[in-house]
């Protein structure tokens, strides 16, 4: 479904992805764990477009993305929940799920999202009309995620949902990703550090190092690998 | 206290115009963090077509309304042309350079127009027709407040209850808002944010040239220049009401021209800019996020 054939991403002079390769499937739950700065985000900024690659190609049902605006790539069904959850913090959690829409017309669709959406998150609709920037953390990840949802992707980009956040609000948000795999049947390309978690869920994960992807697995594999034991699961 | 009512209204009416373009300024600022120092270059191009156009339809005999109708929309869209076309040109190619360089450029932009208008048009002032009629029903306020101050109110009220609707419920007022609170969220949502930038400096021309049009035809006169003393005039304003924030250019429009007006009426003339500048020093002293603004909080 989605490739990255060769992809090197600058910010300014400095190389933040060197010749990444790596693929994901129609249904599955991808996962990239790393250290911090290894360039995880910007591997996802990089398939949004927001950061596009000067070399190698990103194909997206085999049309070659890399050179489309961030706007159309939203419109072929890619969605990225960022790092940070980047809420739009004056405008309402209503007003911020019909920007998840933006690009949509379908009232009805819409609607039925919508009320997807808040049977996912209930706490949502109690606070639809409070401002987003009011939300406490937990809550900013919800409405971030429903508002990627709002879209109705064919691929969701998640950036580290559970950072920043409580245990008992984390597992909650581990298993609404697997729901929304499961039931929508969601391609998810979940980037975390918290490489523990997100294996669990994920079918199939990649380690990023300094730009380079080193290992490539299934999940369980990857948690039996001592390497990633030592590095990433602490121990 | 006749006089004071009288001062009242001409600082209302000249704030009014001020608002008007103040939120040009504020409108660009809110969405691309730059002071686009062209804007009263954009007013004073509005000024100008809105001069030609109504001096070649007084010659063809239209009538009066529907040459200000028509000089006002040819002044719209003739500036909004010029607005869209100086960001293409001189601000769009520094979207990702250092924040100083697109001012440098606007500062080149606004000189550049200024020269080109003075090639085209001489230095010499030129008669603006008065396009706005005595009404008779305003006869028996006339010593207070003018016909044309009387509708220079009415429709600044009007575009900024306009503006007002069109950024709470339409589609793209929505863009702005959201482009202007987060740009980058803005493109993960799928807005095609140059298209928003476009669409912010072509509503800001247009209000900037119906400012145009409604001053020139009440002051009675035009040149090259007016943009630049109008321009900085009402990035005053915003800057007084607060940059980036809407209520802000409106709130930091009248205060101005009331102080102007009360200061010219009960000191002197000579002193108007002294206080308007001086307002201005004072708020960066005392507020520098504006009376409205929020305190930008710099992330290192």
């Amino acid at each position: 479904m989605l490739e990255l054939r060769n992809v090197d991403a600058y910010y300014g002079n400095i190389q933040a992805l060197k010749g990444i390769n790596l693929e994901v499937r129609e249904g599955e739950i991808i996962t990239l764990i790393g250290a911090n700065g290894a360039g995880k985000s910007t591997t996802l900024m990089s398939i949004s477009g927001i950061v596009p690659p000067r070399n190698g190609q990103v194909l997206y049902k085999g049309e070659p993305i890399h050179n489309v605006a961030p706007d159309k790539i939203v419109a072929m069904g890619i969605c990225q929940v960022p790092e940070g959850r980047h809420i739009f913090p004056q405008l309402t959690v209503q007003e911020n799920l019909d920007m998840g829409a933006f690009l949509r017309s379908d009232k009805r669709g819409i609607q039925k999202d919508l009320d997807y959406v808040f049977s996912l998150f209930p706490i949502l609709d109690e606070r639809r009309h409070q401002a987003g920037g009011n939300l406490s953390g937990g809550e900013q990840q919800m409405l971030a995620m429903s508002r990627a949802l709002m879209a109705r992707p064919d691929l969701l980009l998640l950036d580290e949902p559970s950072m920043g956040l409580a245990p008992l609000i984390i597992r909650q948000i581990f298993e609404i990703i697997k729901k929304i795999n499961d039931e929508n049947n969601t391609t998810i390309f979940l980037v975390e550090q918290n490489a523990n978690q997100a294996l669990h869920i994920a079918d199939r994960g990649y380690v990023i190092e300094n730009g380079s992807i080193t290992i490539s697995d299934d999940a369980d594999k990857l948690l039996a690998n001592q390497d990633v034991q030592k590095a990433y699961l602490g121990g | 206290m006749e006089y004071f009512i009288e001062l009242l209204f001409s600082g209302l009416t000249r704030g009014a115009i001020y608002a008007l373009i103040a939120l040009g300024y504020t409108m660009v600022y809110g969405i691309i963090g730059l002071i686009n120092f062209a804007h009263g270059e954009i007013y004073m191009i509005g000024a100008f077509t809105a001069f030609i156009v109504s001096t070649v339809l007084s010659i063809l005999g239209f009538p009066l309304l529907a040459i200000i109708v028509l000089a006002g929309l040819a002044a719209a869209v003739w500036s909004s042309a010029y607005g869209y076309t100086v960001e293409k040109l001189a601000y769009k190619p520094l979207r990702h350079a250092p924040r100083l360089s697109p001012l440098i450029s606007a500062i080149g932009m606004s000189i550049f127009l200024q020269n080109y208008v003075l090639l085209a048009q001489t230095s010499d002032f030129q008669p603006f027709p008065e396009l706005i009629p005595e009404f008779d029903f305003m006869e028996p306020f006339v010593h207070i407040v003018g016909s044309s101050d009387m509708v220079i109110l009415v429709v600044t009220t009007l575009m900024m209850v306009g503006l007002t609707l069109l950024i709470k419920f339409t589609r793209i007022g929505k863009a702005m808002r959201a482009t202007s609170q987060d740009r980058k969220m803005a493109m993960l949502v799928g807005i095609n944010v140059d298209r928003v930038i476009s669409a912010t400096f072509i509503v800001g021309s247009a209000l900037a040239a119906v400012g145009g049009l409604l001053i020139a035809s009440h002051i009675g006169q035009i040149n090259f220049f007016i943009g630049f003393i109008a321009g900085i005039k009402a990035f005053t304003a915003a800057v007084l009401g607060g940059i980036g924030s809407i209520p802000g250019a409106v709130l930091g429009g009248v205060i101005l021209g009331l102080t102007e007006s009360f200061a010219t009426g009960y000191v002197s003339s000579d002193y108007e800019d002294v206080f308007a500048f001086s307002l201005l020093v004072l708020i960066l002293i005392f507020k520098p996020s504006g009376l409205l603004g929020k305190a930008e909080i710099q992330k290192v």
